[in-house]
């Protein structure tokens, strides 16, 4: 029998310009949270190639955010969908997909969140969905507002989603924010601004007019690509 | 390979509003109650400036007491939690932090890997962060696993100890976490 191979191959490398630095000066708190000394390198073994395959806490209607405990949620519906891909164009299926945001106005239903803007008690703004075979996934729900914080003068947030995803290994452990297409707060928003020019547009969602459900929603895509695997070596691994 | 390759999606930050879309009631629960052998680990996030993070969340994910998982790319096979002996072993936690910065977990001690000292893989996510930040517990009582483990070997020995939980008495331990500054805990790169 062959021994086992207790090396496993692991993770595609993160390619330089694609994730922020954690030390981004524009936005503020990375100055007193960002970790100061250099990360020590963790070569891929079996924790780290395997992972979470959750299907569980995802139960009926929580990929649709519009409906409230006394009615539908106000604003604009949307539909946000897409595909979860790892870098090799592979789907990714049955992986757990969070997202949370604010309501139309902009709020957060969220007990820190007390800027005046209405709260709308249809919308709590959170919603989960797993990715089918083919990594697919779908939510229905509100376009959020931008709003205003803290981190600079006039400072807004550009409308966002917050997505987290599981894939398939720790390795690939993701949470990102989906942004709408030509948003004029990019310009001055330094956490969307924190990711290398070349890559932020991957996290600008599309329009899609042939998705929108006619009398009822318009449609947004967002397709989420995860780190993919390292070639399968046969090869013995040297002692 | 690599110009056929698709471009990663970026991380952003969770931001402060994590705790609606995040957390479960049960993400804690590794185990359930009254698990035999269960531990309890718990600690602090902290910042650079030694407040506590309020809006932080932790997740962990272990090999089973047996140091097997449940998954089809360990190359010796998945292990159910049904055939491994420990039925309600989920493997993940995740909890938030709560307003003092303080999170706990309860799971079972996770077994030893080929070549490798006991280990819990840890994400930190939190406002401010705009990548989580990795990190992994081991525990005391392995000192002869943890002294040829080979990450703990790469690690300075002045910071290793930021990586080893300290006993908090019977069947719990401390783990603090401390994103920046003094005693900054070690972070990995994967």
């Amino acid at each position: 029998m062959t021994p086992p191979l207790l090396q496993p191959p692991g993770y595609l490398p993160v390619p330089d310009g694609t994730h922020p630095p954690l030390n981004s000066p524009g936005y503020k708190s990375t100055g007193i949270r960002a970790p100061s000394q250099q990360p020590v390198v963790l070569p891929h073994r079996l924790t780290e190639v395997t992972g979470p395959l959750l299907t569980g806490p995802v139960n009926p209607g929580d990929d649709d955010l519009t409906i409230g405990e006394h009615g539908e949620a106000a604003g604009q519906r949307i539909v946000v969908f897409g595909r979860v891909l790892d870098s090799d164009g592979r789907p990714v299926p049955d992986t757990l997909v969070e997202v949370w945001q604010a309501n139309a106005a902009g709020r957060y239903a969220h007990r820190w969140d007390n800027w005046p803007a209405p709260l709308d008690p249809n919308f709590t703004g959170g919603g989960r969905a797993l990715t089918d075979s083919l990594g697919n996934y779908s939510f229905t729900t509100i376009k959020p507002g931008a709003y205003p914080w803290g981190n600079h003068h006039n400072a807004w947030r550009p409308a966002h989603i917050h997505f987290s995803l599981f894939g398939r290994a720790f390795t690939q452990r993701l949470v990102t924010q989906m942004y709408f297409p030509d948003d004029p707060l990019f310009a001055q928003d330094p956490i969307f601004n924190s990711v290398p020019e070349e890559s932020r547009h991957r996290m600008v969602s599309t329009f899609d007019l042939a998705a929108t459900r006619p009398e009822w929603a318009l449609a947004f895509r967002f397709d989420i690509v995860l780190r993919g695997r390292e070639q399968t070596h046969f090869e013995e691994p040297h002692a | 390979m690599s110009e056929t390759s698709l471009g990663l999606t970026p991380s952003q930050t969770v931001g402060p509003y994590l705790s609606l879309g995040l957390p479960w009631p049960d993400g804690p629960d590794v185990v359930p109650a009254g698990t035999p052998g269960a531990i309890t680990i718990s600690g602090t996030v902290t910042d650079g400036t030694g407040a506590a993070t309020a809006d932080a969340m932790i997740e962990t994910w272990q090999a089973d007491p047996a140091g097997r998982f449940d998954h089809p790319d360990d190359p010796r096979g998945a292990v159910s939690p049904a055939e491994s002996g420990h039925p309600e072993f989920r493997a993940f936690g995740r909890t938030p932090t709560d307003d003092d910065g303080n999170w706990s977990i309860r799971t079972l001690l996770p077994g030893a890997l080929p070549g490798q000292a006991p280990h819990i893989d840890v994400s930190v996510f939190a406002r401010g962060l705009l990548d989580r930040v990795v990190t992994r517990i081991y525990f005391p009582e392995f000192a002869d696993a943890n002294a040829t483990d080979p990450l703990l070997a790469v690690v300075p020995r002045d910071r290793r100890h930021t990586l080893i939980a300290v006993p908090d008495g019977e069947g719990r331990y401390r783990f603090d976490v401390r994103l920046r500054g003094d005693d900054e805990t070690v972070f990995l790169q994967l």
